[in-house]
């Protein structure tokens, strides 16, 4: 509980609700913060990794007697070195860390090698005699299931076939769709990179970037066959996430080659490796049939999701998940039939990535609302008005809305935002800018409007927690916390919640380690905000009282009647006034895990309160198009949140924008080309994502505060939802410009000049 | 044994080619014996282990890699050190003097114009080469400045706040600068 007692308050370090700078800002900004690529060790190795050539092949034999006799060679390590656990994964153990007689995709690891040189990793890497038998790969997600399995566990990854209400209900009004989604890159711009050290008791270190520590540290330890314990993760500088960080990429392998060689091995993806070396957002297609009454009551939905999974499993199981449980979007909607599959095929596999699974599904229910509102005659925004959720309210998975649920704010509020957008008058902004030949004359503008919404926290049952540890000594408070920076903001908000429960200027926060303190759980589906924000509040507060009844028994004051304050301890009644320095030169400390609301698991039909909470957002997108050469301007971006309570309302901001980027490059520009199961375009040459030109100013229409029940000072998670809506309104936007049905993203130039069908 | 990506000592094995380059970075002027193929970047991050400049793509793509070459913003990922012999090298540890940071530093740092911060050196260079040649740049013109250099964090509003910030606190600088000259 937050103490709201009046004490006069003279501090100036930024609390809650104000926006605090990053307490990093000033080491990013001096050049002196060390990203995981930065680290460096005097012993050191270097390692890399050799990867197959082909989506799917038999391995025959592998020869390594020339690798190993390259000049500097240290190590180079197979499929059979592996010394614990030979698959790693997320939710299921279905990745081999080096693969053994079968390789599932282009780009699994094969090798590693460990050299004294980068030069002679190169040389040793090329020498390095594989014989592979190839076989065809199996890349069709929508028949991959009446093939022959690629991997012991099958080639279908999860199907939830959630069916919620009366199943004979038939809607005056029926508007069907087909819908496809490419598959995105998470594109960060850190590439993978760590450092493992051995240490001489047999344990191990490992500096690395990553969104899940704790996760990370099971999986290495399984794999090395060590105890957990024995593997210690420290947070490497992590030069962005957004979902790609959540699986292993080299941690295994970096400390394979470390124990091996008994010395510290360092690796560093290059770009195209990291195309190879992550997980990517699921390539989606998907039907959808809605039903509504005349007047524009939603009374059906029915959809068919296929999601591709790639070769192995990652996070598609939650992925899969999400996409049904919000496939209607934030509306009521009581009776649906939804089949979602996430299917194994020998793609590039697929897991997290901002948003995942209600990206794909916003694009296409958006896209039905769209169509409903013509086929009924009625204006979108009022038509998305009338069926928004409320608290109290079912969603499709029968789950009632308990907390917060401010839909019809959100949408009111960006809708009525008055546009700023003019029209563009430079040649230079028109689309194509340089390389245009349009004139303004043949350029055509749309306007339109997007929905989306989406879980926060873990579901389904899922044991989730983050522990946190504070102590307050002479003054300066020092939070412990396992939570990974990412470049979210968690160490900003930490800092600030914890001078807002003890009233302390100084606040240290100690590395992220496993070494020192239990799981933060991970950096993804707008979490640790809440949930390790939470933990840290909590540790605070245990801090203060036992601190309060320290100097209460000390002092022979009563308890009730003292605060924190500016660095001071005073009685409200007055009369007593202690340093805080002073009162804390023994230490006080606490140690809290936190927990949300508990989740169950769905039931046959997808049925059950599998979610703890909801974020929702619009986005209303205008958008300038060259029909002649298909080329397409974003002019400007509109958007409201529902964000619960804002804690620190320049880094809010900054989430929303940031995340509206990368959903307009969905909808747009960015698509991992894999043609036959292999990636065509792994460079920023190849696959492009927006700069500064191609992205508007986000003009943020409304902050909808609603405290929401559990929450830490009732803040939601904020992170995901501005990619969720953005997409979906900028492709509606160009629908409405153009007058084509646009059932693909990102929308190419092709899909505009030659749209099939359409010509 | 040496690293290729350092400096590469002069006793090394009579088949490795050697080039002797004087560059000046940061205002200290270094002598350096380095192969022909060293890139710049991996000169200033591993041989001078000035690891403020990132390398994210390894194809002139991304922009985190930029440093000023005589004040001219370059990618120094697909430069070659021999490239930059007897020229002017600033990279991001250049920006700030020993007590305060520099007006882009603040600027980037108060508006909010990091998150991640990988890209964060890259852009200030390029911002600081535009600054230097337009004090008074639109909105507009920071954002082609910036083309070149990919955030995937912020979605570029608030580097552009910082951009236009840290204008207005050069051009304060400035001011002052020339009252106390005056």
């Amino acid at each position: 509980m937050t103490d709201t007692r009046v004490a006069a308050r003279t501090g100036t370090a930024p609390r809650i609700g104000e926006s605090a700078r990053r307490p990093d800002g000033a080491p990013k900004t001096s050049g002196s913060f060390a990203f995981s690529s930065d680290l460096w060790h005097d012993r050191m190795l270097w390692g890399g990794t050799l990867r197959s050539p082909h989506p799917s092949a038999r391995i025959r034999s592998i020869q390594i007697g020339a690798a190993v006799a390259v000049t500097g060679v240290h190590a180079v390590l197979l499929h059979d070195d592996v010394p614990g656990q030979k698959e790693f994964g997320l939710e299921h153990r279905d990745q081999p860390v080096l693969a053994g007689d079968i390789v599932r995709y282009e780009g699994e690891p094969v090798a590693i090698v460990a050299a004294d040189h980068p030069e002679a990793v190169r040389m040793a890497l090329e020498a390095i005699v594989v014989d592979y038998e190839v076989l065809a790969p199996a890349v069709d997600p929508m028949t991959v299931e009446e093939v022959e399995p690629i991997h012991p566990d099958g080639n279908l990854i999860r199907r939830i076939h959630l069916r919620h209400g009366d199943q004979d209900v038939v809607g005056d009004v029926q508007v069907e769709g087909t819908y496809e989604v490419a598959m995105q890159d998470q594109a960060f711009l850190g590439p993978e990179s760590g450092m493992a050290v051995p240490a001489d008791d047999g344990s191990i270190d490992l500096y690395v970037a990553t969104q899940w520590l704790h996760s990370d540290r099971d999986q290495v330890a399984d794999c090395l066959g060590l105890e957990p314990g024995s593997v210690r993760l420290t947070l490497a500088g992590v030069g962005g996430a957004f979902g790609a960080r959540e699986d292993l990429s080299l941690h295994v392998h970096l400390c394979m080659l470390a124990q091996h060689t008994d010395r510290p091995v360092k690796m560093v993806y290059s770009r195209e490796e990291s195309f190879h070396g992550h997980v990517h957002r699921h390539p989606a297609q998907m039907w959808y049939r809605h039903h509504a009454t005349s007047d524009g009551t939603l009374v059906r939905v029915e959809a068919r999701l296929v999601l591709d999974g790639g070769a192995y499993a990652s996070s598609s199981s939650a992925v899969i998940a999400n996409a049904t449980c919000f496939a209607a979007g934030p509306y009521r909607v009581p009776s649906a039939d939804i089949d979602g599959a996430v299917v194994r095929t020998n793609n590039p596999p697929c897991g997290a990535m901002r948003g995942f699974g209600a990206v794909q599904t916003c694009y296409a229910h958006e896209a039905q609302m769209d169509k409903l509102a013509e086929a009924l005659g009625m204006n979108p925004i009022e038509l998305r008005l009338h069926n928004a959720l409320e608290p109290g309210d079912e969603l499709l998975t029968g789950q009632t809305i308990t907390g917060t649920a401010p839909v019809a704010e959100v949408i009111r509020s960006c809708a009525e935002h008055p546009s700023a957008a003019a029209i563009a008058l430079d040649p230079m902004e028109l689309p194509g800018g340089a390389g245009r030949t349009a004139g303004p004359e043949d350029v055509v503008r749309g306007e339109a409007f997007a929905l989306g919404f989406k879980n926060l926290l873990f579901s389904e049952g899922f044991d989730d927690s983050s522990e946190a540890a504070c102590r307050l000594e002479g003054g300066v408070a020092t939070i412990t916390s396992a939570c990974a920076e990412v470049g979210q903001g968690f160490v900003t908000v930490a800092q600030q919640i914890t001078r807002e429960v003890l009233g302390v200027e100084e606040v240290v926060m100690a590395p992220a380690t496993t070494a020192t303190v239990g799981s933060a759980g991970s950096t993804s589906a707008s979490r640790q905000t809440w949930m390790s924000g939470g933990a840290v509040k909590e540790a605070c507060e245990k801090v203060r009282v036992q601190l309060l009844e320290r100097v209460a028994a000390q002092q022979g004051a009563d308890v009730s009647d003292l605060v924190l304050v500016d660095g001071r301890i005073v009685s409200l009644a007055g009369g007593l006034d202690i340093d805080l320095a002073e009162a804390t030169a023994e230490p006080v400390e606490a140690d809290v895990v936190f927990r949300h609301a508990q989740t169950w698991p769905l039931d046959d039909d997808g049925q059950g309160n599998a979610h703890v909470s909801f974020a929702f957002s619009a986005h209303r997108a205008i958008v300038d198009v060259d029909t002649g050469l298909g080329l397409v301007k974003v002019v400007e971006l509109t958007t409201s949140q529902d964000v619960g309570r804002i804690l620190n309302p320049m880094q809010v901001v900054g989430q929303l924008e940031g995340g509206a980027a990368q959903g307009v490059g969905l909808a747009v520009m960015e698509e991992v080309l894999v043609v036959d199961g292999r990636i065509r375009n792994a460079s920023f040459t190849d696959y492009l994502v927006p700069t500064a030109l191609d992205m508007p100013p986000v003009e943020i229409a409304a902050l909808i505060e609603q405290a929401e029940p559990g929450a830490p000072f009732g803040a939601k998670g904020i992170g995901e939802p501005p990619s969720i809506s953005s997409t979906a309104a900028v492709a509606a936007a160009i629908r409405v410009a153009t007058g084509l049905d646009l059932p693909r993203v990102p929308v190419r130039p092709t899909d505009i000049v030659f749209p099939e069908g359409e010509a | 044994m040496t690293s290729l990506f350092e400096v590469v000592s002069t006793e090394s094995s009579v088949d490795t080619p050697i080039r002797r380059i004087t560059v000046t970075v940061n205002g200290k002027q270094h002598t350096l014996d380095v192969e022909p193929r060293l890139l710049l970047a991996h000169l200033i991050r591993q041989g001078l282990e000035l690891t403020g400049t990132h390398t994210g793509c390894d194809t002139t793509s991304c922009g985190a890699c930029t440093v000023l070459i005589d004040g001219v913003p370059v990618k120094s990922c697909t430069m070659l050190a021999v490239q930059a012999d007897g020229h002017d090298v600033t990279t991001v540890e250049g920006l700030a003097s020993a007590s305060e940071l520099d007006p882009i530093q603040e600027g980037f740092r108060d508006e909010h114009g990091l998150q991640c911060g990988f890209c964060t050196p890259g852009m200030m260079l390029t911002a600081k080469a535009l600054l230097d040649e337009n004090p008074n740049p639109t909105e507009d013109e920071v954002r082609w400045a910036l083309s070149g250099n990919l955030c995937r964090c912020t979605g570029y509003q608030n580097i552009v706040k910082s951009v236009l910030l840290a204008a207005e606190g050069l051009r304060a600088k400035d001011d002052v600068e020339e009252d106390e000259a005056s």
